[in-house]
């Protein structure tokens, strides 16, 4: 059973700002247990500083952040988290890996608690790849795939952890359409089936809102932050679709 | 002549000291290479010669002085790139610099161990004394484990940085041993092809290695096996027909690469 009122990520009064220069304000949100939040806004928003700090890459100047009840700043179970950086796949092209190296390197360096069970590295490594249908792809060199089968691995990667929330920068950036419009599906049956609590930023809403259950509108400061639903008949909505956004509200 | 050459215990001592060179190169070269770090041999080698100028001027035994020095030089060497916000090969030419003008310095001051220094600008691996067998041995056992033990977790800091620092890994550490580690390989390396040539011996085999290997391990594997070949093959040329050693071994590995090249070029 799934606590869905369980706060995975509290941001509170967060401000960060780039040698002066203000990228964040005052950002106060949180994500709970089960959603799929899409973090949007126009470049130079600040989004890809939100999950940095989110993640502990960047450190707030103002504000604090606690990820799953536990303040930033003490937190260690780093294994309960999976992370996609912007541009993930423009990894050193030179860079000798198989597929299933790049899942067994994750999945050996990350501590996990002991548990009772523990399956063989190989045995989650394929049932890794078999959720995002590359199962036959192990043994293959990741230079050889192309950019979303690329994307698909990363998030094998992710997934072999066994992380309760992902979180995505901007996953489809130099990925053709039709593949895009895949990765955001599994991001949902993801979401959907296995309950993991995703939080991704993007400029591709058009093609995701139809999975996502929040939203969070960027500019520096937050300027939205709810269930899409709401944000769909919302004048901020209107006001992003008049300023010529590719925000297109998906009808169930 | 070949029994000559097994009951040669000069050569034999060569080739074992060799071996565990090669080892160590094989494996640390390739982390060096895809790290962009090829040139911190260069810098470190300089940085030994100074310890062993040192080592030299003091009447201490110089490897062992010159393990020392290298690797207090590799650890300001990370100093200089996270603290003095210099790039990496910035602050290898900083130290690499002050590693030469010392070694020349304490040349100038103290005239009598100028020969015994030039051993170590171009190797001298016949001249291997039984003590310093054990200690490529130990070297070559603590740059393995190094890199053994910690081998899935230096994959993923080189492949993916900013995930792996995310999940935990505590990234300065893993730094910090790499370069350490590559600071006692360099001092061995000193020793048996000379400070004019080591970087060669860690960079040649690994970037062979990637003509070819399809993965992480095969790249390793590859790399350790280009670099015995060519220790050990440079060794033997070097003894039969009477060339100096650190040449016949890097124009071995050279060869080597260039197969391997052709060999990519083709299939």
């Amino acid at each position: 059973m799934t606590d869905k009122s369980e706060e995975i990520i509290r941001v509170e009064g967060v401000s960060f700002a780039y040698d002066g220069v203000e990228a964040l304000v005052d950002i106060s949100l949180s994500v709970l247990r089960g959603d799929f939040l899409a973090v949007i806004g126009p470049n130079g928003s600040g989004k890809t500083t939100l999950l940095k700090i989110m993640v502990g890459l960047l450190r707030p100047q103002r504000g604090r952040v606690w990820l799953f009840q536990q303040p930033l700043e003490t937190f260690n179970q780093w294994h309960r988290i999976g992370y996609i950086q912007q541009k993930a796949t423009n990894f050193d092209p030179i860079f000798p890996i198989s597929v299933a190296e790049v899942i067994a390197a994750s999945l050996n360096s990350v501590r996990r608690p002991p548990s009772g069970r523990r399956a063989p590295v190989r045995k989650k490594i394929l049932e890794a790849l078999q959720t995002v249908g590359l199962e036959k792809e192990a043994g293959k060199s990741m230079n050889s795939l192309s950019g979303g089968q690329q994307q698909r691995v990363l998030i094998a990667r992710a997934l072999a952890t066994e992380p309760e929330i992902l979180l995505l920068d901007e996953p489809t950036t130099g990925v053709d359409y039709p593949s895009q419009q895949n990765f955001y599906d599994l991001l949902g049956k993801l979401n959907q089936q296995q309950h993991l609590t995703i939080v991704l930023v993007t400029h591709d809403y058009g093609i995701v809102n139809r999975h996502v259950n929040r939203v969070a509108c960027l500019n520096q400061k937050l300027f939205y932050h709810g269930d899409h639903s709401e944000f769909c008949q919302s004048d901020r909505f209107r006001e992003l679709l008049q300023g010529g956004h590719h925000l297109i509200s998906h009808r169930h | 002549m070949s029994g000559d050459l097994i009951l040669s215990s000069l050569f034999l001592r060569g080739l074992l000291a060799g071996g565990c060179l090669a080892l160590a190169c094989g494996l640390l070269g390739v982390f060096l290479v895809l790290r962009r770090d090829a040139m911190i041999s260069h810098g470190l080698s300089h940085v030994a010669f100074a310890g062993v100028a040192l080592g030299l001027a003091l009447n201490l035994m110089p490897v062992i002085f010159s393990i020392a020095v290298c690797l207090l030089g590799s650890l300001l060497i990370i100093r200089l790139k996270e603290q003095a916000r210099l790039p990496g090969d910035t602050a290898l030419a900083l130290l690499s610099s002050a590693g030469l003008a010392l070694a020349v310095l304490l040349m100038s001051l103290k005239k009598d161990f100028g020969a015994e220094l030039m051993s170590y600008l171009f190797g001298d691996i016949l001249a291997i004394g039984p003590s310093e067998i054990y200690l490529a041995a130990g070297l070559a056992v603590l740059v393995s484990a190094g890199i053994s033990l910690n081998l899935s977790r230096l994959i993923f800091m080189m492949f993916d940085r900013e995930a792996a620092s995310v999940s935990g890994l505590g990234l300065k550490k893993l730094d910090r041993l790499l370069v350490m580690m590559s600071a006692v390989t360099i001092v061995l390396g000193l020793r048996i092809v000379g400070l004019l040539l080591v970087t060669g011996l860690t960079v040649i085999p690994a970037a062979s290695a990637l003509q070819l290997a399809r993965n992480f391990r095969q790249t390793l594997f590859f790399s350790c096996l280009f670099s015995l070949l060519s220790i050990l093959g440079g060794i033997s040329l070097a003894y039969v027909f009477n060339l100096p050693a650190s040449a016949a071994i890097i124009f071995l590995a050279l060869v080597i690469f260039a197969l391997a090249y052709l060999l990519k070029r083709r299939y």
